[in-house]
């Protein structure tokens, strides 16, 4: 579904992050990106979520070349593909139900179905009795939990998480790596950027090594190794 | 399906004022600051407009007749005068008016009064006020009052004089303080419009570039345009509404005190009753400036971080 075909980016200060990429993500695979800190990970993601275009090549989304959605398509592409980040960006001022309601808001759904679907899904990321808490008032891992709800809750094809436990301690960690592989298992391809060591090896899914802004290795069940 | 989004882009913009008040007072504070300097140029434009036609209306060039004038010559004049495109009014004081009224200034002068009283006849003429639509123009009509200009025709003889040139040079004056002022407030409106207008500008900008990593998460979660910016006009609409309603409260006060402190320097001029007067139109100047200057700075600040 998901396809690099010989990508490149280079910034204008002649910084190469990533350098002739070519990858296939399928539907339902649970793919992990690991690397050291300026591998390009990250950068692949932000081509991923058209928050920036690449120099060469092209990203596509089936058949579509996401960098050159109009903005109607662009918005509808963005609606089929939930995204997680490190430091969980979650709107200060709104609560943990606004910031997930928003997401279905945007995507133009009824009242009912926010009214029914929020606390469902709030729920499911074991945080009913705080959906009325802004994310202030929420530690890193709930505030994690919000948002990995967020992002599920317009039934996206993919989940994007960028180093989705990157800001949590061991126990959050656990919890928002079984959280991903039941959205997983229940079918959403899920594409996960990590540096942790334990979250790859306890998963056993596919494993895409970068270094350089380059594929070094592509495991379909591997573990961490650099 | 479109009363829903509006819906929620009226809500998510009164949940947003409301919650963001720090940035909403500070944006009202800023934009009350501004709809007060162009009250206050309303205000200042009125006094002034009033305080010129008071000079201008003490402004008049007068056709002295002689003594031996006749009535019709006179009337024939004064129509003529009323038939000049320029004239706004012509006033005749007869002769016996003229000795009253000169009677009356030099009440306390007994010399001149017996002086006067010695005399078999009345030495005034019939005199007419003549006064034109605009100060510039007198000189037009003065020129077209002069003998061989054809306008006197038959009663050129019974014209004694016109005292046009001897009030030349203050008039001349006039319509140069006129022409100046009307220059430099033209410019400092200008100016002022020009700097309230980048205030607000950046004012609203600061505000939004708060939200600027939130409008990102918006777009990455597939907002549309429409529906991010939405909320941002909302609250500048709210901002433009209760800056009005606070400029308005601030300056009905303000006007009673200006109008007891400058009543009799302004020559009878109530600025608190031309506010009364005008609030209607006032206000919803005061509004529509405030929501076109909000919404507008609101739009172009967001465009700037929907780039992505």
């Amino acid at each position: 579904m998901l396809y690099f075909d010989r990508v490149s980016k280079e910034y204008q200060d002649g910084n190469k992050v990533l350098d002739n990429i070519s990858l296939t993500v399928h539907k339902g695979e649970l793919v992990s990106i690991v690397g050291h800190s300026g591998a390009g990970k990250t950068t692949l993601i932000k081509l991923l979520l058209a928050e920036e275009a690449p120099t060469e090549g092209v990203v596509s989304f089936y058949s579509d070349n996401i960098h050159t959605l109009s903005g109607n398509d662009m918005v509808k592409y963005r609606r089929k593909v939930g995204v997680v980040f490190q430091d969980f960006r979650l709107i200060p001022n709104k609560t943990a139900y606004e910031n997930i309601a928003f997401a279905m808001e945007a995507a133009g759904k009824h009242d009912d179905d926010i009214a029914h679907d929020v606390p469902h899904v709030l729920d499911l990321v074991d945080l009913k009795s705080k959906m009325h808490h802004f994310p202030h008032q929420l530690s890193g891992g709930e505030q994690q939990r919000v948002a990995i709800a967020r992002a599920i809750i317009n039934r996206p094809e993919i989940i994007i998480a960028d180093e989705p436990t990157g800001n949590l301690d061991p126990l959050n960690t656990y919890d928002i790596v079984q959280i991903l592989k039941k959205i997983n298992d229940l079918g959403t391809t899920v594409i996960l950027t990590t540096h942790n060591k334990g979250i790859v090896d306890s998963l056993g899914r596919r494993v895409i090594t970068m270094e350089d802004g380059r594929v070094t290795r592509d495991q379909k069940s591997g573990k961490f190794t650099m | 399906m479109r009363a829903s989004l509006t819906k929620r882009i009226v809500t998510a913009g009164f949940r947003g004022f409301y919650r963001n008040k720090t940035v909403s007072l500070s944006s009202i504070f800023i934009l009350t600051i501004t709809l007060s300097i162009i009250t206050a140029f309303y205000l200042f434009h009125a006094v002034f407009t009033y305080t010129l036609d008071q000079i201008r209306e003490k402004v008049d060039v007068r056709v002295y007749f002689t003594v031996d004038a006749t009535d019709e010559q006179v009337s024939d004049v004064k129509s003529k005068l009323l038939g000049l495109s320029q004239v706004k009014s012509v006033t005749y004081t007869s002769a016996t008016q003229a000795l009253a009224d000169f009677k009356v200034k030099h009440a306390g002068d007994q010399l001149t009064l017996q002086a006067l009283d010695e005399l078999a006849a009345n030495p005034f003429g019939a005199s007419l006020s003549v006064v034109a639509k605009d100060t510039s123009q007198y000189e037009s009509i003065a020129n077209q009052l002069a003998t061989g200009s054809g306008l006197l025709g038959d009663a050129a003889g019974a014209v004694d004089k016109i005292n046009y040139y001897q009030l030349k040079d203050s008039i001349d004056k006039l319509n140069n303080i006129i022409g100046w002022t009307n220059t430099v407030g033209f410019w400092l409106s200008i100016l002022f419009i020009l700097m309230s207008c980048m205030i607000v500008y950046n004012t609203i900008r600061l505000a939004i570039f708060v939200y600027r990593d939130e409008i990102a998460v918006m777009k990455l979660v597939g907002a549309s345009n429409m529906f991010i910016r939405g909320p941002f006009v909302v609250e500048s609409v709210l901002y433009a509404l209760i800056a009005t309603a606070i400029t308005l409260a601030l300056f009905y006060p303000g006007t009673i005190w200006v109008t007891k402190k400058t009543v009799i320097f302004f020559e009878g001029m109530n600025i608190n009753q031309y506010f009364v007067d005008h609030f209607f139109e006032l206000g919803g100047m005061l509004l529509l400036a405030g929501i076109v200057l909000t919404v507008i700075s609101s739009l172009l600040a967001v465009r700037k971080y929907l780039k992505i």
